[in-house]
């Protein structure tokens, strides 16, 4: 049995969501982990537009799209505010990672350091 | 009368846009006149739903399957009422505590504070999954940014675990959605119950649902992001995510358990729900007593008791419309949802006041508290008694009826865990009272803490034990029988279910 044209969509969204899932486990700097979240998110997206094929021929299901188009709206909302806290931990603390990493660009966390202290 | 539904998500809209233009100063009575309007308007909505039953709504009156509809049972009316008991306290606590705040993140906790409040009223009216998805961002989002109002460190770092972990959960849950939309072609939660055939692709998206709400809803082993989270942020936010929050996903896999999913929910997964949250009762609860800071205590005890809600599954689950303990079992896990609420609510509340006097978070900071500040802990000891499970507070019916529904289904290894996590409880809970009734010689001197504060800890604590005695009530609003899944109705020959 041959597979159709969107169960390989669906398969494909499937893995990407697999290797969005593994990067936010296994990566440690925090915008490798957001860029992971949002490569996860973006696999449901791809999951709905594999879902919304009807028949060879025919135009694919209108809802699956306009749930596509709200979903990025929210994704996009949440990636910038990961973004903007993951950069004001950054500045309070000059750490790039959750186990306190410093990041390899010296300067920066240097310039960073004294402010460590404040709340 | 149906549109009144819309009340409690528009009234909290508009007074976050109405904090939200209001000058700094008068933010907080904004805020409070606003959330008086959503308890009144939850209020009416609970007589005109005793008189007609449960409602539903048609946005802009498109119907169902082209429309997104909105649904009020009796679970949903009784989350609306917890939210609005609890919410109504904590904002008075809040504008007490934030009055004198001018400027940095915590001029806008109203705003924030009434964008969740609307997410989470919105989700319990929902009846449409992707619409749940929509407002589980909008409570996502507005709990983060709550968590991380002092802009201290901890509290960025824990705030970010949990968004990242928020947004997993998310991307879980709509994958599922998106695997159910793509075989059954529609949202709606009612047609949903009456489509939903168990195959591979639905079960797998059954699967995906509802992990990515036990993500949200803290359940071991994915409570990793809670306790940082719910311990660094202030304590009237601590009290909104560790009472109301974390119910919101609880209440999304109850609903979707017994409704649209009903059919895969089968007793064995039920059962690996029960273990779950078997482990995380006593994990947490252990956790809980081995931490020296009372805001950490606090948080590792929301995962213990958060766990007790799960023990609900395996004993609803696969037992027949007529079984006799389910009234046991529905009133155990609605009076824990109720009665962690208003314990948990009062225990943060309560601790923050604390922390407030002493300038100090650790435990030995308590000694002789009982007669420093007796209102307060005094309040803490409700919410104590309550969580143990202490006769005559609402944890006390909870737990009861926990027991109760695990020796009359004949599932008595849940019995012990409720036991055995009630002596856990017991155990962190006295380890502050001793302290705090031990004289100390020389303890530093309090700061002042205003006496609003103290009043609406104590106030929430009464609430914990209170419900206690509104069983009947509580039982009615609830209808449980009207909630029995329909697959029980069809095997028992339909009676059962359907009378209602």
């Amino acid at each position: 049995m041959t597979p159709e044209v969107h169960q390989i969509y669906l398969a494909a969204a499937a893995l990407v969501f697999v290797l969005g899932l593994g990067g936010m486990v296994l990566c440690r700097h925090f915008l490798k982990k957001i860029l992971a979240a949002a490569l996860l998110t973006n696999s449901c997206f791809l999951a709905l537009v594999a879902v919304s094929y009807r028949d060879a021929g025919m135009a694919g299901d209108p809802v699956p799209h306009a749930l596509v188009i709200t979903g990025i709206v929210v994704g996009v909302s949440a990636c910038a505010f990961a973004l903007a806290l993951a950069r004001q931990i950054t500045q309070v603390t000059g750490h790039i990672d959750f186990d306190g990493g410093k990041g390899s660009d010296r300067e920066e966390a240097e310039e960073n350091q004294p402010g460590r202290e404040n709340p | 009368m149906s549109a009144m539904m819309l009340m409690p998500v528009c009234l909290p809209f508009a007074g976050a846009l109405a904090a939200m233009a209001t000058p700094v100063r008068y933010r907080a009575v904004c805020g409070l006149v606003f959330s008086l309007a959503t308890l009144g308007a939850v209020l009416v909505l609970a007589l005109g739903m005793a008189e007609s039953g449960p409602l539903s709504h048609h946005l802009g009156g498109w119907e169902v399957p082209l429309g997104i509809r909105l649904h009020l049972d009796g679970l949903a009316m009784l989350f609306l009422l917890l939210t609005a008991l609890v919410g109504l306290p904590v904002g008075i606590y809040a504008a007490a505590e934030y009055g004198r705040e001018r400027g940095g993140g915590r001029v806008f906790f109203w705003p924030l504070w009434m964008f969740l409040w609307a997410g989470m009223n919105a989700l319990y009216l929902s009846a449409d999954l992707f619409n749940i998805f929509v407002v589980m961002e909008i409570i996502g989002m507005a709990s983060v940014a709550l968590a991380v109002l002092s802009g201290r460190a901890p509290a960025l770092v824990a705030g970010l675990r949990y968004l990242l972990a928020a947004m997993a959960g998310s991307g879980a849950f709509l994958f599922g959605v998106a695997l159910v939309y793509g075989s059954h072609a529609t949202l709606d939660l009612g047609l949903l119950a009456e489509r939903v055939l168990p195959s591979a692709a639905v079960a797998t998206g059954f699967a995906l649902i509802l992990a990515g709400l036990l993500v949200k809803a803290a359940l071991f082993p994915l409570h990793f992001w809670l306790p940082s989270a719910h311990a660094s942020a202030d304590p009237p936010v601590s009290a909104i995510l560790s009472a109301l929050v974390v119910k919101t996903a609880f209440y999304l896999v109850l609903r979707l358990w017994t409704g649209p999913f009903a059919v895969l929910a089968t007793p064995p997964v039920a059962l690996v729900l029960g273990v779950l949250g078997a482990v995380a009762a006593l994990w947490g609860s252990y956790q809980a007593m081995r931490q020296d800071r009372l805001k950490r205590m606090a948080a590792h005890s929301t995962v213990g008791q958060v766990g007790l809600l799960f023990l609900m599954f395996p004993l609803i689950t696969g037992a027949g419309a007529q079984a006799d303990w389910l009234q046991a079992a529905w009133t155990g896990g609605i009076y824990q949802v109720f009665a962690h609420g208003f314990a948990k609510a009062a225990m943060f509340l309560s601790l923050g006041i604390f922390v407030m006097a002493t300038g100090d978070d650790h435990r030995s900071s308590m000694s002789n508290m009982v007669g420093r500040m007796p209102m307060t802990t005094f309040a803490f000891a409700l919410a104590g008694v309550s969580l143990i499970g202490l006769p005559p507070s609402g944890g006390f019916v909870a737990k009861w009826m926990l027991l109760k529904a695990a020796l009359t289904s004949g599932q008595w290894w849940w019995a012990p865990v409720v036991a055995w996590a009630s002596f856990l409880t017991a155990g962190y809970v006295f380890m502050v009272l001793r302290i705090a009734f031990a004289p100390a010689a020389g303890a530093p001197r309090l700061r002042r803490v205003p006496k609003m504060l103290e009043i609406t800890a104590l106030a929430l604590g009464i609430g914990a034990i209170v419900i206690g005695f509104r069983a009947e009530e509580i039982l009615h609003i609830l209808d449980y029988p009207s909630l029995a899944p329909v697959i029980d109705g069809s095997i028992d020959g339909g009676e059962g279910g359907g009378g209602r």
